[in-house]
């Protein structure tokens, strides 16, 4: 079909057309409402997209909701009494809610959770192994080589991976996810207690891992200017929703983004803005 | 002193204690997976042992034909309990699951009376020879395939954990399980996995003591003698519950000689372990080798 458009004669393409993604987006979340133990309603309609191959960035304060997307997503809602109990998710044109999570890593989407989560009493190795877990082809030992490529440090930490220091730890739960050779990775937070120095080189790797592999990530960041600098385009959630989203251009340079979110902004506006948003900023920072 | 029965009975206590520990290692694989005492231990011991007799004798198949029937049959039966007594059990309260293991046990031991009758009943002879000599030595041989038979299967539990894949997954799920499942580990198939194998692997220790000792409900006795054994060791640790078992085998030959030299109290065979227990515990509450955030049972 993309064939066949391609050979009409190029009709000059309009601003807005190039920026829309032509094919259908790998993952849709669509208006999703999600409740823990039955009552508490956490996300109240949410919906964003994610284009095959790209980088987006879900941002937002602490308890907006982000960690419960992604775990909505990944079906590891149901490990803690969490459901979607409205709207739908769609990955690769299959709807996916209420799969179990271990069905939808073998569709292809793999969550890299908050707090790293790698197996404290195990190796780097048997950690690696694991990420294969849902894989049977017999590409798995030069996969762990691959990792090492992309992480040289945790090739020569040979003891357990409970004593690694965060952000090889990081490193780690990444390179687990490549293991599993997924379509999409959900990554959770992967600056949170991070040095500078260790947050950009982990960044620069995420990029890497985009440009080289083709996988798809959905990014949770508290560390906005990060995660906008790595991104296409970027979604906004506040209490359950999204209140923003745009290419990762345009969101940089919005002023409220800038305001709460990336620290700065203008001057003018922060004096005369209610107080409400600058208790919220300093959440932030 | 009897330094030819010492010795002896010492040969005796790491004989039957590698046994113990290779029950209390099935024990604890059930434990470190899915958090659950298993009261019904010795039971698996019961049930495998007189399957391979039943097998042996009424269809009188031979050994090597009957032992791995046997060890199929009860690799599905430990994932069936899983799924349809324990399963259903997931999320409710330690003591009601601790409760339905001693229920378990009860009924499998009753069964098992009603269907082979309380008496003691001899394996048919399964060695060539009954005694081989060992430096000068005469051993009977089924002690010399029970403790290979056990030291294989602690090497096969090694194997596993370090090398497989379910048993990569096992350790995992027992770390956390909530990371297992987001590396697409199905916690269920590695809650049945673990029954299964831990059914397996008693039913192996039940034959072997079956051989040796002709098949009995006395079997089970080695489901309660798992407890020091674990609580020694430890009761999430695979190594403590090996040595746990070796040191349970130890004491209780190692009592028996003395009472048998001096005391003549009698039965310290059967108790000295108990006291042991108690005393370890004092000292150190968390076992040997066990981890200390574990709950006590
Ligand atoms: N397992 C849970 N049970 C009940 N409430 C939860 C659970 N997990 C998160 N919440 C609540 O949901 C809200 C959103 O949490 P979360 O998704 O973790 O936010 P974020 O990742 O954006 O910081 C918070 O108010 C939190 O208290
Ligand atoms: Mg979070």
């Amino acid at each position: 079909m993309t064939h066949a458009a391609t050979a009409v004669p190029a009709a000059p393409k309009s601003a807005a057309q190039a920026t829309v993604p032509a094919r259908a987006p790998l993952l849709s979340v669509n208006n999703i409402e999600v409740v823990y133990n039955d009552v508490i309603l956490v996300l109240r309609g949410l919906s964003l997209e994610v284009p095959e191959g790209e980088i987006v960035a879900l941002l937002g304060a602490n308890g907006a909701g982000k960690s419960t997307t992604l775990k909505a997503i990944s079906g590891l809602l149901k490990t803690e009494d969490g459901e979607v109990t409205r709207g739908d998710i769609t990955f690769a044109g299959e709807r996916i809610n209420g799969i179990d999570p271990d069905a939808i890593v073998r569709r292809g989407i793999f969550q890299v959770m908050e707090g790293r989560r790698i197996i404290g009493d195990m190796t780097c190795q048997e950690n690696l192994r694991l990420g294969a877990f849902t894989r049977s082809d017999g590409a798995v030992k030069n996969d762990i080589d691959m990792v090492y490529h992309y992480f040289p440090r945790l090739k020569e930490r040979t003891g357990l991976a409970g004593y690694l220091s965060g952000g090889e730890q990081q490193m780690l739960a990444i390179g687990r996810a490549m293991m599993a050779r997924p379509k999409l990775i959900l990554m959770d937070e992967p600056s949170m207690g991070l040095s500078p120095l260790m947050v950009k080189e982990v960044f620069s790797i995420i990029q890497r891992i985009n440009r080289d592999l083709g996988v798809t990530i959905l990014l949770v960041e508290q560390n906005a200017r990060m995660a906008l600098q790595a991104a296409v385009r970027g979604y906004i959630m506040e209490s359950g929703k999204v209140v923003l989203d745009g290419t990762a251009e345009d969101l940089k340079n919005n002023e409220d983004v800038k305001e709460f979110y990336l620290g700065g902004g203008n001057e003018e506006r922060k004096s005369f803005k209610n107080l409400k948003s600058f208790k919220r900023r300093k959440r932030w920072i | 002193m009897n330094f030819e029965l010492l010795f002896q009975l010492l040969i005796n206590g790491v004989i039957v204690g590698a046994l113990y520990g290779v029950v209390a290692m099935s024990f604890v694989l059930i434990y470190k997976a899915s958090r659950i005492v298993n009261f019904a231990q010795g039971e698996f011991l019961l049930i495998g042992a007189w399957t391979c007799w039943w097998l042996l004798t009424s269809w009188q198949l031979p050994f090597w034909i009957g032992f791995p029937i046997t060890l199929a049959f009860m690799m599905a039966f430990g994932i069936l309990l899983q799924v349809v007594v324990l399963r259903p059990m997931i999320g409710e309260p330690i003591i009601s699951v601790i409760m339905v293991t001693i229920g378990l046990s009860i009924v499998f031991q009753a069964l098992m009376k009603w269907i082979f009758g309380v008496f003691a009943k001899p394996f048919p002879p399964i060695f060539a020879s009954q005694t081989m000599s060992i430096f000068g030595l005469d051993v009977q041989t089924v002690y010399i395939a029970s403790l290979v038979v056990s030291l294989l299967i602690m090497a096969g539990f090694g194997w596993f954990f370090k090398y497989s894949k379910m048993g990569l997954a096992m350790r995992a799920t027992a770390f956390d399980q909530q990371v297992a499942q987001s590396l697409g580990i199905s916690v269920r198939q590695v809650f049945a996995m673990s029954w299964a194998i831990s059914a397996m692997v008693s039913a192996v220790a039940g034959v072997v003591v079956g051989v040796v000792n002709g098949v009995s409900s006395a079997l089970s006795f080695f489901g309660i003698k798992v407890f020091p054994a674990v609580i020694l060791g430890g009761l999430d640790s695979v190594v403590g519950a090996v040595l746990g078992g070796l040191i349970v085998g130890l004491l209780e030959n190692f009592a028996h000689f003395i009472d048998s030299q001096w005391l003549n109290w009698g039965n310290m065979y059967e108790i000295a372990p108990f006291y042991v227990l108690i005393i370890i515990l004092m000292i150190k509450p968390y076992g040997l080798f066990g981890t200390k955030d574990i709950e006590r049972v």
